[in-house]
């Protein structure tokens, strides 16, 4: 690692951004920021949500045009700006977050789709994309069935399939924006090691993520991003999470774990014997009041399927699940809603959150029947919880009425936390709730469940990232292809011991 | 072949069903498995999968047409009209002068849907509605019987006389059905227009980035099932030797089922030829061997519900939940 990244100083760098300024309606986006990216390089760029990483992206790749005086030097070329066109055509590439890709089509035909795009139509030539794509695909170290329609495939490998149609594309300098959000610990290593290739081949990969162990482990620098000014270059040698973090935030954080003293506390939930075959196995687990229980695992461990029996959703084949000292068997999740348990989604885009909808009715769709008086719905005693929950949670909005897609992604799971919190839960079951979510709204978040524990509340928090369930929980379970193999109390127990055990 | 189940499971799970029901009805009826009846079936369901073939390319661009089939008989109008100025004409002209007012009308909706942003459902329900009403008003309601006598006269390509003295006979609606057929069928498959038309049904806004034209996808999905619609209305007119303005009325929907029937998706991105002819052949078959068992034809809209539904069910679901006992038993763990 260490020689290569001499070896990548030594060259001239393939982009070189000098004075790029940006101007919103009166708000500076970016000031005077430059950017540089050596050839083959991974180089990670780095902010919190609205530092400018996104605008400087658009500026590189055409979509936006610097103010005067900008200067884009890219492969020996002089730009005052770039124009989407030109930008493609010399070998600029994006994979967006939303990937872009067509469900329904074969992996061949998502990769060489660049060959049935032209002015005047013709013949398809399959055999030709399929040579294209396989070729690409090889490039990456990959194997694919690309015969087969894309919608069977795994969210990980429908990203390793937008990389190498950027390669195809002739691509010398690629874009990852948040490639692995939404991927697993397991999914993430894969795409890791695809990127290596992709660099190893030559072409330089700017990889911008909210995950900080994935960028210490892939690039070879970071340029850091703070409310639109550039905070510096650091070659990550050297670098550490927190220390990113401090950069990013320009605030420090203390990580430290938890002391609370719960051993008098009766407990919330009481799990016997709850099994799934083929999901999960005799799963026995307590969860006192005003404890958080962090469960953390590898992708297929049986988390979100235990979280969603818990809640009524599926139906466990045996076992038992007492709460608050009395034995409970849901129909549904409405049974359990009824009686306390509350689950807030992996997913919040699509699951958790109705996005086109107000944050307003976001919020107390969990909750109708505590709004209604005579049998409606209550605009006033609507207005009133929606006012308490921003207010508790300290939520950043605009208006009640405006969408919940106009939200930070902080504030729009502190959203889905309220939405559930209205329901008078006495069990919160929080499933991965920073996915896609910045490392200073992180903290707000976990502030939020701290305080909700010491008000008595039961907490299970799901994570694959075990510094997460590390600093953030009282206890920590480890689940294992569907079996609790390990229970761990932070500060007893070593993160790195933790980290060992999972990844293990 | 395990590659060739799996990517055409809606078609083969169309061809059992259709398959189960020739053998009922082989069984069932005596008239049903004779080469004068199949060739009948191919005769009656050309203009429907004429219709099918052309609304599958809107379906597969993400859109859906009510309007197509008072379309068609507002061009079966227009172009008897024409054809009477010019003073009778022939296949070729009449063809031609049926697609060209087919496509115009298709253009028509594109037109409402990529210009004004209208989503497709409520722009063609309009259209449909506006081609209709004016088709009414200007005409009252009162059929032409008075065609030129090249499309009134039987034209048979193949006939063969049968054992019983009967003829089985194939006619020129099956040879502009086969055409089409294929013409979609090239259209869609081969050529990168309809790769760029599956890609624009499937994700539109990745389609917008790849830089294709989606002012040209609409107008290119919407014409040609214009086009279609403009020659099934002429064929129609020939098989029914007349012009009846309402007589197309309703068919959209019998046409919608059966497209959707063969797999193709209401949101775009999904469906194939074969699937939408067999969707078309199982409504067929299943009416025509109904008819030929006597049953009342009050009836008929009814079965033909009950099997599109169970069709429907069949393709969407896996064996294993419809009988779960099966896979109980198969799968000792």
């Amino acid at each position: 690692m260490a020689d290569q990244a001499l070896d990548v100083a030594a060259s001239r760098p393939l982009l070189s951004l000098r004075n790029v300024n940006m101007t919103f309606g009166g708000v500076k986006a970016l000031k005077n920021v430059s950017f540089e990216v050596l050839p083959g390089e991974v180089h990670c760029l780095a902010g919190e949500n609205g530092s400018g990483k996104s605008t400087l992206i658009k500026v590189i790749t055409g979509v936006y045009r610097p103010e005067a005086g900008a200067v884009i030097d890219y492969d020996g070329q002089s730009y005052s700006h770039m124009s989407p066109v030109t930008a493609q055509a010399s070998g600029i590439q994006v994979i967006w977050q939303d990937l872009a890709l067509f469900p329904e089509m074969t992996v061949a035909e998502n990769i060489a789709f660049q060959t049935v795009i032209g002015r005047w139509p013709r013949l398809v030539n399959y055999a030709e994309m399929r040579r294209v794509a396989i070729n690409a695909l090889q490039r990456l170290g990959v194997t694919l069935d690309v015969d087969r329609a894309l919608h069977h495939f795994p969210i990980a490998q429908r990203q390793i399939v937008a990389i190498a149609r950027a390669l195809v594309g002739e691509a010398k300098l690629v874009f990852m924006d948040e490639p692995t959000a939404s991927l697993t610990q397991s999914e993430t290593d894969y795409l890791l090691d695809v990127v290596r290739n992709l660099s190893a081949s030559g072409v330089a990969v700017v990889f911008v993520s909210h995950r900080l162990a994935e960028v210490l482990e892939i690039s070879s620098r970071v340029t850091v991003l703070r409310d639109g000014a550039l905070v510096g270059v650091y070659p990550t040698k050297g670098l550490t999470q927190s220390r990113i973090t401090e950069l990013m935030t320009g605030k420090t954080f203390d990580y430290s774990v938890l002391h609370r003293d719960l051993s008098r506390s009766p407990a919330m939930l009481e799990v016997k014997g709850l099994s799934r075959p083929g999901e999960f196995e005799d799963v026995s687990l307590t969860v006192r009041r005003g404890e958080t229980l962090g469960i953390t695992g590898l992708l297929g461990a049986g988390r979100t399927e235990l979280a969603l029996t818990l809640f009524g959703m599926r139906k466990p084949k045996s076992g038992s699940v007492v709460l608050d000292g009395k034995p409970v068997r849901f129909g549904s999740n409405r049974d359990a809603i009824a009686a306390g348990v509350a689950y807030l989604s992996e997913d919040r885009l699509s699951l958790g959150l109705i996005q086109p909808q107000a944050i307003a009715d976001n919020m107390v769709i969990a909750s109708l029947d505590k709004i209604l008086s005579g049998g409606f719905i209550s605009s006033d005693r609507k207005r009133s919880l929606v006012n308490r929950w921003i207010r508790d949670l300290g939520i950043r909005i605009g208006k009640q009425n405006d969408a919940i897609s106009t939200l930070s992604g902080g504030n729009q799971q502190r959203v889905a936390i309220a939405k559930w919190l209205a329901t008078e839960p006495k069990l919160l079951i929080l499933d991965a709730p920073t996915v896609g979510v910045d490392v200073g709204a992180r903290a707000g978040i976990f502030d939020i469940v701290s305080k909700l524990a010491d008000s008595g509340l039961a907490i299970i928090l799901i994570s694959d990232e075990v510094p997460e369930v590390y600093f953030n929980t009282d206890r920590v379970l480890h689940m294992a292809q569907g079996r609790i193999v390990g229970e761990f109390t932070p500060g007893a127990t070593t993160l790195q011991a933790i980290e060992e055990a999972v990844y293990a | 072949m395990r590659r060739f189940v799996r990517s055409h499971a809606t078609e083969l799970a169309l061809l059992a069903v259709i398959a189960v029901i020739c053998v009922f009805l082989s069984f069932a009826t005596d008239r049903f498995f004779t080469l004068g009846n199949a060739f009948d079936l191919l005769n009656t369901s050309s203009v429907n999968i004429i219709f099918a073939v052309g609304l599958l390319v809107v379906l597969i661009a993400g859109g859906i047409d009510i309007s197509f089939a008072v379309a068609a008989s507002v061009v079966q109008y227009l172009a008897a009209t024409v054809l009477g100025w010019i003073g009778g004409g022939n296949w070729i002209i009449g063809l031609i002068i049926a697609g060209a007012l087919g496509v115009a009308l298709g253009c028509i909706n594109a037109f409402l849907i990529h210009g004004f942003r209208i989503i497709s459902i409520v722009a063609t329900i309009s259209t449909f509605n506006i081609f209709f009403g004016l088709l009414m008003f200007f005409t009252g309601g009162v059929s032409i019987y008075n065609l030129p006598d090249w499309l009134t006269t039987r034209v048979v390509l193949f006939e063969r006389e049968m054992a019983d003295g009967t003829w089985a006979e194939i006619t020129l609606p099956v040879l502009i059905m086969a055409t089409c057929v294929f013409a979609t069928w090239t259209l869609i498959t081969r050529t990168t227009t309809g790769r760029q038309l599956y890609a624009f049904g499937d994700n539109p806004e990745g389609a917008r980035r790849f830089g294709i034209n989606i002012g040209a996808m609409q107008f290119i999905a919407f014409g040609w099932l214009g086009l279609m619609a403009g020659v099934a209305g002429l064929v129609q007119a020939h098989y029914a030797q007349e012009v009846v303005p309402n007589a197309l009325y309703g068919r959209e929907l019998d046409v919608l089922a059966a497209v959707v029937l063969g797999g193709a998706r209401l949101g775009g991105g999904k469906g194939s030829v074969l699937g939408c002819i067999l969707g078309v052949l199982l409504v067929s078959i299943t009416q025509n061997g109904l008819n030929l068992m006597g049953v009342s034809p009050f009836a008929f809209k009814m079965i033909v519900g009950a099997i599109i539904l169970a069709a429907i069910t069949l393709s969407n679901t896996s064996i294993e939940r419809l009988l779960p006992f099966l896979k109980s038993r198969r799968v000792p763990s």
